[in-house]
């Protein structure tokens, strides 16, 4: 950008980490509770121990009852500490996750096109949907088991220390051995789920072909072929799946042997040390215990493992969507006085910044004036839609209206003049009268009036409740022609001062389009009209009519001037009218 | 996929019906049954290496008691432990064993299940993918038959294993000691009411949190796609409010469910805990009371046998909701493998190619939906050779007469014949020889251009294919790709035009030889300049064919043999092009407008 920015964007760029850190003291809070109760639960085997090796010798019956008490307390205390944990451990997880969906949301919403484009939306909406899912998972793990396990550990190896020392020494050799073999196993366990992954992707995006085109597969009888094609897929999802199914379960078996070889050991060690004198029985029977204990510790540690890989990559994909830059709302530039109210000076642009998809592009526009452009598909009509509507700058040049540069326009202005249907139709599955009205409030009022211009208002009452009736996802119960009407009519709704209607027509019948036409000419004769086309019919009476091929302007004038200079268009037109 | 976190297994999934829950098993059965001799093989694993578990805790106790402080006998510890290593060792290899053989077990099932629903997939009739969602199709395929074969793996295997060690431990308990047995006799009714109780109050909760997190993600899609149009009214903080709405409640519901799931797991422990304090406590007191009935080493061992005891306990909550949850989505499956299939063809059916293209209606009467009969009685002849048009406004049904023509649909009353034939007497296969379409739809699939024009035509040559390509002026454009007709097309095509799609798909349509051709829209998506460049193309593959024309196009319509004009479904009227300005209706009225 080569003006001064002048708003930096809405909201600062930030990475997932940055929504955790102001919950960071309510996480310690989580973790204290959370290890007082983990302490607890933690006490009962040293007070099997004690009652074993001291009381019950002595015959202590009254300090025995009172134990007893003490460990039921112990669970009392393990049980409350770890429900409150938890809960709070959810509540947090909650807000973080509604802080994070939200920017990502806002964040999507503000990026400009091009960034959009480089993401692409499918990826786009599985960021916002399981990538978010995803660190919620997480977050909640990671503050129930990631505490609760480690204290089991941590806790369980020093409790089991103050027992004997020397018992404790087989744990401590152990547990890395224990912790290496079951990271090794899921590092290459998560590998292969990756494509155990890419091979249901291939196999849902087969499922997705087939029914779309189950027609073509029908008249062609190419049935035995897809099912050769779909048993393809599915042998591959199988191997895979597989392999990475036997990998996973070796976990289980490795880490179980290895702690009940450590147990062993325990006890043979320990009837060296009884006999040494320098322990008792007691303490390897709560050894024992705090054995199992570790064991399932490590079992939920590796769980915590398989999230938090999961969770952390998420985090970094959200991340990456953060922490990009959103479009800023203006720049400053200049203004000019100018007779037109939309023009074009030397616009040069290129998508992808190597071959120029507009060439040094100027045109002037007056007040309530018709551009059209035509051209075939691909030839670049609708990148001066998106120049005009400011998806994208142009590289050289500048597009102003009433004079002023567009770029130095704050969005709120400058889209309150447009009214657009744009070719990627977007119709949200509520009421008509909400398509219709989009969120601006145009009243009623507008939105019948858009809607009878746009030749809409009949289907729309022969609906069984009329502008109320709900919208199928996609729109699904419309026809073509009906939501390119139903998009028009959100155009007009607001009576811009320019109108966009790129390639709005084609889907409608010749009569509907040439009433449509009558009607902007009729009610909206002040609106300045921009309108892409494929159908010569639908321009002919423009002012001034660009004609485009293969990325460059060939002609521009008006539908006279065309026929008698234009080799291109004069052949269109005459394939398209051939009478 | 998207939105997949909602679609997939949650705890709180509907419980089925006794009745349909039996037939589901029964089903699942008959998949085991294929695999029988390894499931014996793992169960005895199974088995095996559950005992052999069993036995260790059981050969601490006499390791202990054989401590006895100033008294150790060394040799019997040392005896005991390598007896204890033999018996974990042998026990972790069978373990083994058990996984790998489950998981290919299951994994073989999980590729025989979806093999079975792709083949009856392929041969449903075409209305059954017009009346769903194909969404839901995936998520049975891909989701439900996850979730039943990851519960076939792990749940089969954890009831067994549940099972012996529950009883194996319990019988090990009760050589212990029957009195301190007598504590699991409160504690487990106990933790399995509770249990119980617990899963119907979370239940719904889960269920509100698939369905709002499903909402959520349903606006995000909606909204991403289109995010442009979102711009270009400026309604960005519109819709971040709007999200904001969703976002909480799917945040909220899934706080709600975790809230009240919290309270299930530290009960459960509570239990336990409750439990080994009193084992603890009662056999302090009975070692107390009589060294003999009870020896630190028979406490011990208790305490480790109760731990497992109440391992398995623990995880039925978790086991029964997941085996819900499976049996719920074995259900979609089957209910999917269940649909109907396309009628087959009659027995005798005419196997005979159609060589002239003679095409007529008789009395057709026809409707989409038993209630609405949209085609009430037509009745045409078309000649071989003929050309007719199909027009009427957008939405009026013009693809209602490919769908018969084709026998995508059968009519209610009434017949089609070709050639004298009536279509449901031929082979469906011979049939749809007869026709080459090309449709609105451009459809596409991933593989290569070459693979994508020759699809329908086996053994043509490549230069049969490059011929078709560059008739239909598309050569120059797949041979600019990077590799040619090599070049994969990926998500039914997306790396190309709509135009260029369409150019492929007719060039497609020149391949095959054909008396009948269908043309619904074919050029809709082509611009004009390309479509005057194909027409000489459309016009060699329209000679001496019957031809049936969905189109807008005037030029066609006017010099078509017979016109239909369809409005609302039905056919309002039919004739040639004078004929039908002479009559002044609905055709005149359409034609003028183009004019005015």
């Amino acid at each position: 950008m080569d003006s001064t920015v002048l708003n930096d964007s809405l909201n600062p760029k930030k990475k997932v980490t940055a929504y955790i850190k102001p919950f960071i003291p309510a996480m310690i809070l989580v973790c204290t509770v959370k290890f007082a109760g983990s302490l607890a639960e933690l006490f009962l085997p040293t007070l099997l121990s004690d009652m074993v090796d001291e009381i019950a010798p002595a015959k202590d019956v009254p300090r025995m009852i009172l134990y007893g008490v003490i460990m039921i307390i112990c669970s009392v205390i393990a049980l409350v500490g770890n429900i409150c944990a938890n809960r709070m451990a959810s509540k947090i997880a909650s807000k973080i996750t509604r802080n994070v969906r939200h920017d990502v949301y806002e964040k999507t919403v503000s990026l400009s096109c091009g960034k959009a484009d480089e993401f692409t939306a499918p990826t786009l909406i599985s960021r916002l949907t399981s990538d978010t899912y995803n660190v919620h998972n997480m977050l909640l793990m990671v503050q129930r088991l990631g505490v609760r396990a480690p204290i089991l550990v941590i806790g369980g190896v020093i409790l089991a220390s103050f027992l004997d020392g020397m018992l404790t020494l087989i744990l401590v050799v152990l547990m890395p051995v224990v912790f290496v073999t079951v990271f090794l196993i899921s590092r290459r366990g998560v590998k292969l789920y990756d494509k155990v992954q890419k091979g249901a992707d291939d196999m849902v995006s087969m499922l997705r072909e087939h029914m779309d085109g189950i027609r073509v597969i029908k008249a062609l009888s190419k049935s035995d072929y897809e099912r050769q094609r779909f048993a393809a897929i599915n042998e591959n999802i199988n191997k895979s799946d597989r392999k990475a199914g036997i990998i996973t379960s070796l976990t289980s078996p490795a880490m179980t042997l290895l702690l009940n070889f450590g147990l062993s050991l325990v006890i043979l060690a320990g009837a060296y040390r009884v006999q040494a004198g320098s322990t008792e029985q007691g303490v390897i029977i709560a050894f024992l215990s705090y054995f199992t204990i570790i064991l399932n510790a490590m079992m939920m540690i590796n769980r915590l493992f398989m999230q938090l890989s999961k969770g952390i990559a998420s985090a970094k994909r959200l991340d990456e969507v953060l922490e990009s830059d959103s479009e800023p709302d203006f720049v400053l530039g200049d203004k000019i006085d100018s007779p037109y109210h939309i023009s074009f000076e030397n616009v040069t642009f290129s998508y992808l910044k190597t071959r120029n998809n507009i060439e040094n592009l100027s045109f002037g526009l007056k007040k309530g004036e018709t551009l059209g452009i035509i051209g075939a598909t691909g030839s670049g009509k609708s990148t001066i839609i998106n120049l005009l509507l400011r998806f994208y700058s142009p590289d050289k040049g500048c597009i102003r209206i009433d004079g002023e540069d567009i770029r130095s326009v704050p969005r709120q202005r400058l889209y309150k003049m447009f009214g657009s249907a744009l070719q990627t139709d977007f119709l949200m599955s509520d009421t008509i009268y909400n398509n219709i009205d989009f969120m601006r409030g145009v009243g009623e009022e507008n939105v019948v009036a858009g809607a009878r211009s746009a030749l809409a208002d009949g289907f729309i009452r022969d609906k069984t409740d009329g502008y109320m009736h709900k919208l199928d996802v996609k729109a699904a119960n419309l026809s073509g022609g009906q939501k390119q009407r139903l998009l028009i009519a959100r155009a007009l709704a607001s009576h811009p001062d320019i109108l966009v209607l790129d390639d709005s027509c084609g889907g409608l019948d010749y009569k509907t389009d040439s009433l449509l036409r009558a009607n902007l000419a009729e009610n909206y004769a002040d609106c300045t009209k921009v309108i892409v086309a494929q159908r010569i019919s639908t321009v002919k009476n423009a002012d001034i009519i660009i004609v485009m091929d293969d990325g460059k302007v060939v002609d521009m004038g008006s539908h006279k001037h065309l026929m008698e200079n234009c080799e291109l268009y004069r052949d269109t037109a005459k394939a398209q009218m051939e009478l | 996929m998207n939105g997949i976190p909602a679609k997939k297994g949650q705890s709180g999934v509907e419980k089925l019906p006794s009745k349909r829950r039996k037939a589901v098993l029964y089903r699942l059965w008959l998949y085991l049954r294929e695999m029988k001799m390894p499931l014996i093989f793992i169960g005895i694993v199974v088995v095996a290496s559950n005992l052999l578990g069993l036995v260790g805790p059981k050969l601490t106790e006499p390791a202990i008691n054989v401590i006895k402080p100033g008294n150790v006998d060394l040799p019997q510890v040392f005896y005991y432990f390598k007896l204890m290593l033999v018996c974990y060792l042998a026990s972790a290899l069978l373990s083994l064993v058990q996984s790998v053989s489950m998981t290919t077990v299951s994994k073989r099932i999980t590729f025989n299940i979806r093999r079975d629903l792709f083949n009856r997939l392929s041969r449903f009739p075409v209305k059954f993918f017009d009346t769903h969602q194909s969404g839901e199709i995936i998520s049975t395929m891909s989701y439900d038959v996850d979730t039943v074969s990851a519960s076939l793996s792990t749940d089969l295997i954890q009831i067994c294993t549940a099972a012996i060690t529950v009883t194996g431990s319990f019988i090990m308990m009760l050589m212990i000691s029957r009195v301190l047995v007598l504590v699991f006799v409160v504690t487990i009714p106990i933790s399995i009411i509770f249990s119980r109780w617990r899963a119907k109050k979370v239940r719904p909760l889960f269920r509100e949190r698939s369905g709002k997190l499903g909402e959520m993600n349903g606006f995000a899609e909606e909204s991403i796609g289109g995010l442009r149009t979102i711009k270009a009214y400026n309604r960005e903080k519109q819709f971040i409010s709007r999200f904001e709405e969703k976002n909480k409640a799917a945040v909220d519901a899934y706080y709600n469910a975790d809230y009240a799931a919290c309270l299930n797991g530290p009960s459960v422990n509570f239990i336990n805990n409750i439990s080994l304090a009193l084992v603890s406590l009662f056999g302090v007191l009975l070692y107390l009371y009589d060294p003999e009935v009870m020896t630190p080493g028979a406490i011990s061992a208790f305490v480790l046998y109760s731990r497992k005891f109440s391992g398995p306990i623990n995880e039925i909550t978790n086991i029964y909701s997941e085996i819900q949850s499976a049996l719920a989505a074995g259900e979609r499956v089957f209910r999917l493998m269940d649909e109907p299939l396309e009628k087959p063809d009659e027995p005798d059916a005419v196997t005979s190619p159609v060589v002239f293209g003679e095409v007529e209606f008789e009395h057709v009467k026809f409707g989409y939906t038993e209630d609405k009969t949209i085609i009430h009685d037509l009745n045409i002849k078309v000649k071989p050779g003929s050309v007719i048009a199909i027009v009427g406004p957008t939405g009026a049904g013009k693809t209602t007469i490919v769908n018969l023509l084709m026998r995508f649909y059968d009519v209610n009353e009434g017949s089609i014949k070709v050639d004298g034939v009536d279509i449901r007497d031929r082979s469906r296969k011979v049939l749809r020889q007869a026709f080459t379409m090309v449709l609105q739809d451009t459809w596409l699939f991933g593989g290569s251009v070459y693979e994508n024009i020759a699809y329908g035509s086996e053994g043509v040559t490549e230069e049969q294919v490059r011929q078709a390509a560059k008739a239909a002026k598309i050569n120059g454009f797949i041979e600019s790709l990077p590799e040619g007709y090599s070049t994969m097309l990926t998500d039914n095509g997306a790396n190309i035009s709509k135009g260029q799609k369409q150019l492929l798909t007719i060039a497609r349509a020149m391949l095959p030889r054909s008396v009948i051709l269908i043309l619904d829209e074919a050029t809709s998506n082509v611009d004009t300049r390309t479509e005057a460049q194909i027409s000489d193309a459309m016009c060699a593959l329209m000679k001496g064919k019957t031809c049936f024309v969905i189109a807008h196009r005037l030029s066609t319509i006017r010099n078509a043999d017979l016109i239909l004009v369809v409005k609302d479904g039905d056919i309002v009227e039919s004739g040639r092009h004078e004929e039908l300005l002479e009559l002044g209706g609905a055709y005149a009225e359409m034609y003028y407008s183009q004019y005015n």
